[in-house]
């Protein structure tokens, strides 16, 4: 009985704060995605579909994170599983610890100063004063789809190449000597064996750089120059600028709403694979 | 294949190099390395913009962290004995905090926040005995508060991974052996879950020392460090960003790879034991 009053209490202050910091300010979004803008910016409370109706004026936005987001999840993997096979299946024991950390560390500092490093290399004399270099001139990175790209694979390969090694490092090495032994090429075995093993880290880091990346404001800010805008870019302008509360509700909604089919999806691809959810987390 | 991971970690890491590399050019324009010099660094620390702007990232995220391993850790202890639905619904919670993107927390406290205030501002002002009453807005609160939602569930994943992987047969010696609860959980489970706490604790600080996105909608007139960076970043680069970005980044560094360690030696030791 007095365990029961013990666990209340502990958990009673974490409760009440995900009330008000997390569940509270989600209804309200869902609230005002039905309302109306006041005339001076803000809110009034009304029920109406209109913003909803009104959502292809941001159509371009959307446009943009729905194609830039895949191309930047796709070319992360890409790039990522090979370095995570490296580190599960080659990287000599006594440095793999090392090396993993190497990779998460960058995550967690600070994307700001992470992606500002590019407007540097990328900008007028970082990468293009090189390639004058050797002829080739007039060539524009910064400001760019294509800077905002390698932004994107930059920012997010940490979080794409740990869930791929977590489920490679549990692969069994013995399944890839007895595929070698029954004299499949490594090409078969890595198709047949190993590629097969590893959907489900795959699929976790697909899903963790997509959801993220949904969301993202600071990389096309900083190197998109404002020409390549994401659904993050125009919250910020709805919310700041225009200070259109009842639209840009709408906006934020729809958009939890697209992660939530992905999620929903991932979870289904997962579940048919026949495999369990990997829970990693990157930390 | 170990030359494609060196070209990897090369791509990873150049441009937080470069970055440390130009803070340290003595000349004025901020791609144009003109010499060694730490005089960036100097103009930097006597800006009174950033020198605040600093003071207020370590501040907010100082109670950031102590709030959210604090009560991060509460959650986790009493989440182990929850079960059933109460406990996909708490897991579903701590879900949807981290999978959510920071922008949507951002525009959403904001929101919510500033009609609260709006509703209750002048209910205090009729009801508050004497004058001065209290204005409520968005600011130091608002911001800890925002970044405490989200590192305290960071901090209930990492606390609750290494509840898990605790021997229990400690605790049930120390059971047996007659000790009170309080005992059992100060000389038990406390000394095994500690590095887990303070590996949140860091996290938690770092995260919110590096946040810009919640910052930028809930920090009100307040300025944040990145906030700072971003606003001065819209106007051109300059060598005094290179010295902030890599003060930041060497500050974030240091707890980043503390907190590793913390977890992965801990996780090596229990493995072994």
């Amino acid at each position: 009985m007095q365990g029961k009053w013990i666990n209340r209490l502990l958990l009673a202050p974490a409760t009440v704060w995900f009330l008000i910091m997390l569940v509270l300010p989600l209804v309200f979004v869902a609230v005002f995605s039905f309302g109306e803008r006041a005339p001076a910016g803000g809110y009034v409370p009304a029920f109406t579909f209109e913003q909803y109706l009104n959502l292809p004026a941001r159509v371009t936005a959307f446009k943009n994170t729905l194609m830039l987001a895949p191309a930047g999840t796709l070319a992360a993997l890409l790039i990522a599983y090979p370095l995570a096979y490296y580190l599960a299946v080659r990287a000599s024991p006594k440095w793999k610890t090392v090396l993993l950390v190497m990779v998460i560390v960058p995550f967690w500092t600070s994307i700001l100063i992470r992606t500002y490093a590019w407007i540097f290399i990328l900008g007028g004399r970082g990468i293009p004063t090189l390639l004058e270099f050797i002829g080739i001139e007039g060539l524009r990175l910064i400001n760019t789809p294509f800077a905002v790209l390698v932004g994107i694979i930059y920012g997010y390969l940490p979080l794409m190449v740990f869930p791929i090694y977590v489920s490679l490092e549990k692969l069994d090495k013995r399944l890839l000597e007895a595929s070698a032994d029954l004299g499949s090429p490594p090409l078969r075995t890595f198709r047949q064996v190993t590629l097969p093993l590893s959907i489900p880290g795959v699929a976790t880091g697909c899903m963790l750089v997509f959801i993220l990346l949904m969301g993202e404001f600071l990389i096309p800010a900083l190197l998109g120059g404002g020409k390549v805008f994401f659904i993050g870019n125009a919250l910020v302008d709805l919310f700041l600028q225009s200070r259109n509360w009842a639209y840009g509700s709408a906006v934020a909604a729809t958009l939890v709403v697209i992660m939530l089919v992905t999620v929903t999806l991932y979870m289904k691809l997962v579940a048919r694979v026949g495999e369990q959810r990997e829970d990693v987390s990157i930390l | 294949m170990r030359l494609y991971a060196i070209v990897v970690y090369l791509f990873l890491y150049a441009p937080i190099g470069i970055i440390v590399l130009f803070s340290f050019n003595a000349g004025r324009h901020a791609s144009d390395f003109r010499g060694f010099s730490v005089k960036w660094y100097g103009t930097a620390l006597d800006n009174p913009f950033v020198m605040e702007a600093l003071t207020t990232s370590l501040a907010v995220a100082f109670a950031t962290a102590v709030l959210a391993s604090l009560m991060g850790t509460m959650a986790a202890l009493a989440l182990q004995r929850v079960k059933g639905r109460l406990r996909a619904l708490y897991d579903g919670v701590i879900y949807i905090a981290i999978m959510i993107p920071g922008i949507v927390i951002g525009i959403a406290t904001l929101i919510a926040l500033v009609t609260m205030f709006n509703f209750f501002n002048p209910l205090l002002a009729a009801i508050w005995p004497g004058g001065n009453p209290p204005h409520l807005n968005m600011g130091y609160t608002s911001l800890i508060a925002a970044h405490t939602m989200f590192t305290m569930a960071l901090v209930i994943v990492i606390v609750r991974t290494r509840i898990a992987g605790m021997d229990r047969t400690l605790i049930e010696a120390s059971t047996d052996l007659y000790a009170t609860p309080w005992a059992t959980f100060r000389q038990v489970t406390l000394p095994q879950i500690f590095p887990a706490i303070m590996a949140g604790f860091l996290l938690s600080f770092t995260f919110s020392f590096d946040d810009f996105i919640i910052a930028f909608f809930v920090a009100g007139s307040e300025t944040t460090l990145p906030i700072y960076v971003f606003s001065s970043i819209r106007r051109g680069v300059t060598p005094e960003i290179n010295a902030i970005g890599a003060m930041v980044l060497g500050i974030s560094l240091t707890l980043l790879i503390t907190a590793q360690f913390l977890l992965r030696a801990r996780a090596r030791q229990a493995r072994a034991g």
